[in-house]
């Protein structure tokens, strides 16, 4: 049984729609990333997937059940964007209250608090938390009971580098012990290897859903060889190449996926006046522009 | 049980935040006033120190109790929802009905501790003045007893805006209005049309209900010493046939009961 199940799903507010027609899949382990502009509908989609918000089409389920229900809840984690707590409470209170409410003992509680680097907050009143601090305390309730399903809205904003790393290494286990991962972000750079699989709403259309390297291919975005060699030889090797001067001693020239070895064979062919290749991909937010600009075609 | 940790958690914030200090101090100081001044004027009459306390407490817990129990249900849903607190908590396994009867029972409990702290100083003061003699408590029982549905009735209306206004300072102004109409303008307006109506059909026929429909009268009537009951009624000649001690208590106990259950539907209907 899929963790989770979109097929077809609409939401509207008034005549706006703002989720048109979504299938989604995540099965047990996999960690996918929802990306979309603001207001793409990537929040109502998680509410939709809570039960928080009912929605006029399709259907939605989680491990099997509808959204809202007691069984479905018990198996969900959530991570609000901007997430915010009763301040009065310190970091372990607040912990133990959700620990109680989902049937998790205190101990795993206080261990979790450990585990986001909170152990010695623990007994600090949150209103005197950072910002970073208060992410830690929402992702910490989100993984309270080992949920089979996460969803995280925007989990690494406010994070420094390192909690950001410590992040994505928390997010790593929890899908190698099978829970399904769906984050939304906007830290594109990051997600390309720590997730498995991407998926993009524009204006509540999902027009991506794969993995990067399949987007790739799908984009059909040119590559980017930029080779190094030496001042004297440059004009030579751009003419040779067909390729445009960057400066003194470097030319790009771009090619498709599929000529890419071709193209790197004709490089080398040219011997010792070649000091270095350089060979970039499209990046995420490369991808993401593509996917989310008017171009793409709707999957 | 869930209920319950719901209810922990409230209580443990309420006293964090001074809800409980507020409103223990503010019962008793009124109690305390109210006391002090009843009591020198019956010091020398041979009537009972304690019921005269009690007679002016009831007239003050009309507007206190109503007050203190708005102050504390306004905020507990539309705060939640500002400050986003509310959609994290709706995620978890427990139902809306569920957070709504936890922070209930905590509210409640806040406020029986409060109308209990300042009746006991109200009578500890008198048994101090006046020595145990002559003293019945049953007025003040009656008094506490009626004083937790009218407190219940407000929680509920309290609830209810919360969660149809959905921002705190909205629901405050709210039940501000709704304060001054119930508990200070009703009596007013019902005075007015009396006068007005001069003992017509009015008088006979809707004014024994509009009085019964409303909880803080009732919770009025019920506390009143007998004699001004039928002072009162042979006197305006309202309180007819129309109203029964049967009848105010079922106003005040169905008050609760009604206002909570609206404030569930409207916090069902909610979207977060």
């Amino acid at each position: 049984m899929s963790a989770l199940n979109i097929s077809n799903a609409i939401k509207l507010y008034g005549s706006n729609e703002v989720v048109k027609n979504v299938s989604l899949k995540i099965e047990a382990g996999e960690r996918i990333a929802l990306l979309g502009h603001n207001g793409a509908g990537k929040t109502t989609l998680l509410k939709m997937i809570l039960g928080l918000t009912s929605f006029n089409d399709g259907e939605i389920k989680v491990l099997g059940e509808a959204p809202g229900s007691k069984k479905a809840r018990s198996s969900i984690g959530f991570l609000p964007e901007s997430v915010a707590f009763q301040g009065a409470l310190n970091g372990r209170e607040q912990l133990r209250h959700f620990a109680r409410l989902k049937s998790v003992c205190m101990g795993k509680a206080d261990d979790l608090l450990e585990r986001v680097g909170l152990g010695d907050a623990a007994s600090r009143k949150i209103s005197t938390y950072s910002k970073g601090m208060r992410q830690r305390v929402g992702l910490a309730q989100a993984i309270l009971g080992k949920p089979k399903l996460v969803l995280l809205d925007e989990p690494t904003s406010g994070l420094d580098p390192v909690s950001r790393h410590e992040f994505y290494d928390i997010m790593a286990e929890l899908a190698q012990a099978g829970t399904a991962v769906l984050l939304s972000s906007h830290a594109l750079s990051e997600l390309e290897t720590r997730t498995d699989r991407i998926a993009i709403l524009r204006k509540g259309q999902l027009v991506a859903n794969n993995k990067i390297t399949t987007l790739r291919q799908q984009a059909a975005m040119p590559i980017v060889l930029r080779v190094t060699t030496s001042i004297e030889k440059v004009e030579q090797v751009a003419s040779e190449l067909g390729a445009k001067r960057v400066n003194g001693q470097v030319v790009e020239l771009t090619c498709l996926q599929n000529q890419k070895i071709a193209t790197l064979n004709r490089v080398t062919a040219l011997g010792d006046v070649i000091r270095d290749v350089e060979v970039a991909t499209a990046s995420l937010e490369e991808l993401y522009r593509y996917f989310s600009s008017t171009g793409a075609e709707v999957i | 049980m869930e209920i319950i940790t719901i209810a922990q958690l409230e209580l443990v914030v309420s006293r964090r935040n001074m809800w409980v200090a507020v409103s223990v101090f503010m019962m008793v100081l009124f109690s305390v006033v109210l006391t002090l001044a009843g009591g020198a004027t019956a010091s020398n009459l041979g009537i009972d120190p304690l019921g005269v306390a009690m007679t002016s407490i009831t007239t003050l817990a009309v507007y206190l109790v109503p007050l203190i129990a708005l102050l504390l249900s306004f905020d507990a849903i539309a705060g939640e929802l500002e400050r986003g607190t509310l959609a994290l908590n709706l995620s978890y396994p427990i139902s809306r009905g569920e957070i709504l009867l936890g922070k209930f029972l905590a509210h409640f409990i806040i406020l029986s501790f409060a109308i209990a702290v300042g009746l006991a100083v109200s009578g500890l003061l008198v048994i101090w003045r006046h020595g145990m003699v002559d003293i019945s408590f049953a007025p003040m029982l009656r008094l506490y007893i009626t004083a937790l549905p009218l407190g219940a009735a407000f929680l509920g209306i309290g609830y209810l805006v919360s969660a149809l206004a959905r921002q705190p300072g909205v629901a405050s102004g709210l039940v501000i209005i709704i304060w001054l109409v119930l508990v200070v303008l009703y009596d007013l307006g019902l005075l007015g049309a009396l006068v007005a109506d001069d003992g017509g059909y009015f008088t006979n026929t809707i004014f024994p209900v509009l009085l019964l429909a409303n909880p803080a009268d009732a919770f009025r009537l019920l506390n009143m010493p007998e004699i001004s009951v039928s002072a009162l009624a042979s006197g305006l000649n309202a309180i007819g046939p129309g109203i029964s001690k049967t009848g105010l208590l079922i106003s005040l106990l169905g008050w609760p009961v009604l206002a909570l259950f609206l404030a569930w539907i409207a916090f069902r209907k909610m979207e977060t």
